[in-house]
């Protein structure tokens, strides 16, 4: 049985501020990336990996290996990205993330808690890699495909169950996203735990209150979520999805027979306020205009407390 | 006078799940329509009731085989790939969990119309990376078809039969192996599930024509081997007529037609189903003569292959079984 992974040496806000900056500068070499969902989730995936999981030490290597085809019978070396979460040992605890399209904060997550090399995020979307932009099933990190938003929850209700059923210690959690309460799944999966009383499962959703068209409000108005998980039978604590000891006391909750869920509120500006003037189109964030790069540049680089990055754009422009 | 089963299906789950811990009974509300009520009632600890909410159910069942379960869904075959489409892929057949999916009314066999018969379900799930197709023709069949399931490194689909069955084979289904019935020169006939059943009735007035036919029947959809089917068609003079209670398109015709295709096999093929329609509600002797599914549609597509004209009546045909809509054996009339 592999040993724990002792903890980092660094703070939850180090690794919190460290997944913004490798997030802004991935953004800022490759002309756009998921600076948003970096803002609004660093704490959360920040206090996951570094405070509240109970995972072994990586059973995959530092630099992600290349894509090594998909699941097959003819393919029997296949595996998940699980391994940089730690083995699937009884005692340990799984986490999904349920929007895929959070997967570079969860890359720069990896890196940052010593799980992965930061050669890793270099191989973001890049052709043959395992590091996909919609984090996949091999992708480090990811266990289950969920990139179709919504189904994450339910897959963890059946993987907790099980994990109930025999005995096993660990937790199973998911990291979730506002906008997948859109999707009818997200009740079907609440209502199902309930009813199997299923309380080994808990949930931190990121409530940034942005989808991909715009802001929530204007897309679909989906009214009071936690009032909703209460209804259909979860328990539901609210957070300041920026505030680690909310976050650190929402987990106490008794949820007896029920799963857990934490609504984490959260900006999307957060830690790059420069950002807010790119909303409602916080989704995936291309810079429209040199010029907006340079002003995003300057103005992130200042606010996270690092150097400009340097993206070519010395080169004789 | 073929033999009536009744039930096979409760039966033959309950003894595979006894004896298989890890195996465990889903329910989405059409509990008793598929046969585990009583399960249900007897052996509560194995048994889910997740509602009627077939995506959840799709990829909860995927995280109980991430867990090392392997959950047998019950519910009706459309309901195992229309709604839950997508979780179908992401959450079992991608990842190739042990989920078995047990779709019951398959095609026509029920009165409940469009929404309810499953007429495109062997076509999509042929399509499905990693999915294994079984399809059950009698009720030997399906008192296997629990362990041919389970014996799957993977999902498996399977068409399953309910209520009054008939028993028309007595040995258990062997996975990948096709029934031989008929050892003729003439012509090849390829059924699977209840047109099994319909070719029987066709072949006598066949052979008394004159007509020496091949029969076979197909149990295993996917995955299949091409070379003993090729030696069949080698081996008749004519060519070949598929009958399948399902839509032409994607289905045993679809698979005759590929590997007859795939090997430049330049005999015929005669493709019977559902023609590019769906059906409506009605009792299945009155849908499958109305939508060309029965044994006089056959010998009509063996006409048609050998560009004669037998004068077969209906009367010279094997009776057929007349069953009640609503009867003992059934919940309800769906």
């Amino acid at each position: 049985m592999p040993e724990a992974l002792r903890r980092n040496d660094k703070s939850t806000e180090e690794v919190a501020l460290g997944i913004r900056r490798r997030v802004f500068e991935h953004a800022m070499r490759n002309n756009g990336g998921y600076l948003s969902q970096a803002c609004s989730a660093a704490e959360q995936l920040a206090w996951l990996y570094n405070e509240e999981l109970t995972l072994g030490a990586p059973t995959l290597p530092m630099i992600p290996k290349p894509f090594g085809g998909v699941p097959s019978a003819d393919n029997p070396d296949y595996h998940t990205g699980a391994g940089y979460n730690g083995p699937a040992a009884p005692e340990f605890d799984r986490l999904f993330i349920a929007p895929a399209h959070y997967a570079l904060v969860a890359y720069a997550t990896l890196i940052e808690v010593g799980r992965m090399a930061p050669e890793g995020l270099e191989m973001f979307n890049k052709d043959g890699s395992s590091v996909e932009m919609i984090g996949a099933e091999h992708s480090p990190g990811m266990e289950v495909h969920n990139g179709t938003l919504g189904i994450g929850f339910s897959t963890a209700a059946g993987l907790a169950w099980g994990r109930k059923r025999r005995g096993e210690p660990g937790r199973t959690w998911v990291y979730m996203s506002d906008g997948e309460v859109q999707e009818g799944q997200t009740w079907e999966a609440i209502a199902a735990a309930a009813h199997h009383r299923i309380d080994n499962l808990y949930a931190i959703m990121d409530v940034n209150r942005q989808q991909c068209d715009g802001a929530m409000g204007s897309v679909m108005e989906v009214g009071d979520i936690g009032a909703k998980i209460e209804q259909f039978g979860g328990v539901a604590v609210w957070v300041d999805g920026h505030n680690l000891d909310q976050m650190r006391e929402a987990v106490k909750t008794p949820h007896r027979g029920k799963p857990l869920i934490i609504l984490a509120n959260s900006s999307p500006f957060r830690g790059m306020p420069t950002l807010q003037l790119r909303f409602p189109r916080l989704h995936y964030v291309r810079f429209k205009s040199e010029h907006e790069r340079a002003q995003m540049n300057r103005d992130i680089a200042k606010s996270l407390g690092v150097p400009q990055v340097d993206y070519g754009q010395t080169e004789g422009k | 006078m073929v033999e009536m089963v009744s039930r096979p299906y409760e039966r033959a789950f309950e003894k595979h799940a006894l004896a298989n811990p890890d195996v465990l009974c889903l329910s989405a509300d059409l509990t008793s329509s598929c046969e585990i009520d009583k399960f249900r009632d007897n052996h509560p600890d194995q048994f889910l009731s997740l509602g009627m909410a077939e995506q959840n159910m799709m990829s909860f069942a995927g995280g109980l085989g991430l867990a090392g379960f392997r959950p047998f869904i019950h519910t009706f075959g459309v309901f195992l790939y229309r709604r839950p489409y997508d979780q179908l892929m992401a959450s079992v057949a991608y990842p190739r969990r042990k989920v078995r999916l047990m779709g019951f009314l398959p095609g026509i066999t029920t009165p409940g119309g469009m929404t309810h018969q499953a007429i495109e379900d062997i076509s999509v799930m042929r399509s499905i990376p990693n999915m294994t197709v079984l399809e059950t023709g009698d009720a030997t069949e399906v008192e296997s078809i629990c362990e041919a399931a389970d014996s799957i490194d993977g999902p498996v689909y399977c068409r399953v039969l309910r209520g009054s069955v008939p028993r028309l084979f007595d040995t258990p289904i062997e996975v990948g192996k096709m029934r031989e019935l008929a050892l003729g020169e003439d012509v090849l006939i390829v059924t699977s599930g209840i047109t099994t059943e319909e070719a029987l009735r066709a072949r006598a007035a066949l052979e008394g024509a004159g007509v020496s036919v091949r029969h076979l029947h197909l149990n295993t959809i996917k995955p299949f081997d091409a070379a003993a089917m090729l030696d069949h068609i080698a081996s008749v003079r004519h060519g070949v007529v598929t009958l399948e209670n399902h839509v032409t398109e994607g289905g045993i015709g679809s698979l005759l037609a590929e590997i007859m295709a795939d090997h430049g096999v330049g005999k015929r093929l005669v493709r019977l189903g559902l023609k590019d329609t769906y059906a409506h509600g009605g009792s299945r002797s009155y849908l499958m003569k109305h939508y060309g599914l029965d044994a006089t549609a056959l010998v009509a597509g063996v006409e048609r292959l050998m560009g004669a004209d037998f004068g077969i009546a209906e009367a010279d045909l094997t009776a057929t079984r007349i069953e009640a809509v609503h009867s003992t054996v059934k919940a309800e009339g769906l």
